[in-house]
């Protein structure tokens, strides 16, 4: 008993120091490097000392430019496109990537920053490949504001656009990059891996013809039968199989991704829990219900019968409105889950950090360590259930949409 | 609380936004065309298969019940047939011996009756016979009678002269 308490323990201990160490340890890393090897403090860079959870944890959910496993950061490739000067192609590695992400170099006029490429709009930077001093991060106005040191010089890095349109604080800025990022990346393998997975199940179904299903076949046959029978037959009547392979693609995605996102020591890519993906799945959910909507789900939304004027004055917008909350909501709730879900472990992991107050109390964080191996074990385990859940409600609110957009009149 | 990090999940960016259409769209296409449709149809397939070979299994336990009571039904027939040729041969039997036993007795019967009839004619012969010797011997002791008698003429005279008397 005693034996297995200690082997779970350390490997938490591993755990914990492959999410939460970058951040930890990156500080007092950075100020050794950085006093020891450049001419720092011009910038007026103060290293925060103290363990920022807060911080930890947005790092480790972000997307990045480069994959980091443990202390290895695997360059990815860079597609950058500044509408002024067009397309920069290169890998990520030539930022010279040190902890947590940052690069040690400027390529073009790009840093990395935290993982992240954000590119210096100022036409006094240098277009080459320089060495930087390092990042000074502010908060203002509530707004995420990194300026990089230069040649003793604070220069001001933008953001890359996003497609919020300044809801969320980002907006469009002096770059768009398309780069395969971290995200991008396990979205490419897991899509390797469903396309191997099923194609060769479909192979199996033709090969093992009239016979019980055997290997990989009969791993994925409940999941299938369960989708096909629970979600794909009731909600879409008798033309489910017409729907049947989009919903199918939309479960087996968003349910891989999900569980590639918590696999320990693995980078824990976050890309449902990423506005972005989900914004795309909603947004083909909306084209695909809106496209098969029939005659009848049109009049329902934009004149419904039997229904006295004064309401359809009501009624009316509030269906229009309804139509793009749907995808909406499909949207937030996949992203708000899983970015919360990793959130709280992330948090609860930082937990033996904030009580060991960077590594200055062994003992309390030895404690906070027992503690946060509980909370984080429950909090894995209910993530589990978590990643299947939203999965399966993704498909069967799509299936239902989709559903109530080609249901036959029958009144 | 100062964040020194940005809550950049919620920002869309426009790379992800690309790769994520991309990825999925060759996904849903290639996978949805090749791989779903064709492990839908192979369960549906086996499905059926099993509902076939269960009702099969059914129709086969059906005919088989069906013809153990034919067989049944064909042994008792035979049985029955069987007990009626048995009856059959037993009325055969008795009627042939009672046929036989009637032609013996109608045999035996004829067979007494020509013997009746020969012992009449040997006895009707004898009696000829008889009748022939006696007459014989009649006529042998008359003669003899006769010869003594008619040795004295005068009753021999007589004896004509009564007979004449009588048949007249």
């Amino acid at each position: 008993m005693y034996k297995y308490l200690i082997i779970l323990l350390s490997l938490l201990a591993v755990q914990a120091t492959s999410y939460a160490s970058p951040e930890d340890t990156t500080h007092t890393h950075n100020a050794l490097h950085e006093s020891g090897d450049h001419s720092h403090g011009a910038c007026g860079i103060e290293h925060e000392t103290e363990f920022d959870a807060g911080s930890t944890a947005l790092h480790h959910i972000a997307d990045a430019n480069v994959y980091s496993i443990g202390p290895f950061n695997l360059p990815l490739p860079c597609f950058l496109y500044v509408p002024t000067e067009g397309w920069y192609v290169f890998s990520s590695s030539k930022f010279d990537i040190g902890h947590h992400g940052t690069g040690h170099k400027a390529i073009n006029g790009f840093v990395l920053d935290g993982g992240t490429v954000r590119r210096v709009a100022d036409e006094s930077f240098p277009k080459t490949e320089v060495l930087v001093d390092g990042f000074k991060h502010s908060d203002v106005d509530g707004k995420f504001v990194s300026h990089v040191c230069y040649n003793g010089q604070l220069y001001l890095t933008d953001a890359k656009s996003t497609a919020d349109f300044g809801v969320f604080g980002g907006g469009i800025t002096s770059f768009y990059d398309f780069s395969l990022t971290k995200n991008s990346t396990s979205l490419l393998l897991m899509t390797i891996l469903l396309i191997w997975v099923f194609m060769s199940v479909n192979a199996a179904y033709k090969k093992r013809k009239g016979k019980a299903p055997a290997g990989l076949q009969n791993f994925i046959e409940p999941i299938f039968i369960f989708i096909q029978d629970d979600v794909c037959k009731p909600f879409l009547g008798n033309k489910w199989e017409k729907y049947l392979p989009f919903i199918m693609s939309i479960f087996f995605f968003v349910l891989v991704l999900n569980f590639y996102g918590q696999i320990p020591f693995f980078g824990g890519a976050n890309v449902t829990g990423n506005l972005a993906f989900t914004m795309v799945l909603a947004i083909i959910a909306f084209l695909v219900t809106n496209f098969s909507g029939n005659g009848h789900y049109w009049k329902h939304i934009l004149w419904p019968p039997g229904v006295p004027l004064y309401v359809k004055v009501i009624l009316v917008p509030v269906e229009i409105i309804g139509v793009f909350i749907k995808p909406l909501t499909l949207m937030l709730r996949l992203f708000a889950n899983l970015t919360a879900g990793h959130l709280v472990i992330l948090v609860f992991i930082s937990l033996i950090f904030i009580f060991g107050n960077s590594g200055e109390s062994v003992g309390a964080s030895l404690g906070a360590a027992v503690g946060s191996f509980f909370l984080t074990m429950f909090m894995m385990a209910i993530e589990l259930i978590v990643a299947f859940v939203q999965a399966f409600v993704f498909a069967i609110l799509t299936a239902s949409y989709i559903g109530a957009a080609t249901e036959e009149a029958h009144h | 609380m100062l964040f020194l990090a940005d809550f950049s999940v919620i920002k869309p960016d426009f790379g992800l936004l690309f790769w994520s259409t991309i990825f999925f769209l060759i996904f849903w296409l290639l996978i949805g065309r090749f791989a779903f449709k064709g492990i839908a149809n192979g369960l549906k397939e086996r499905a059926r298969s099993i509902q076939e070979s269960l009702d099969e299994a059914k129709k086969a336990r059906v005919e088989m019940q069906n013809l153990v009571s034919e067989n049944e039904q064909l042994l008792a027939q035979a049985r029955e047939e069987r007990a009626q040729i048995l009856r059959e041969a037993k009325e055969a039997k008795d009627q042939i011996i009672a046929e036989a036993r009637d032609r013996a007795k109608a045999e035996g019967q004829l067979l007494i009756n020509n013997a009746k009839e020969a012992i009449e004619n040997l006895k009707n012969e004898a009696m000829v016979d008889v009748k022939n010797k006696a007459g014989l011997l009649a006529l042998e002791v008359a003669e003899r009678v006769l010869r003594k008698e008619l040795s004295n003429d005068d009753a021999q005279v007589n004896y004509v002269q009564t007979l004449l008397k009588e048949i007249k």
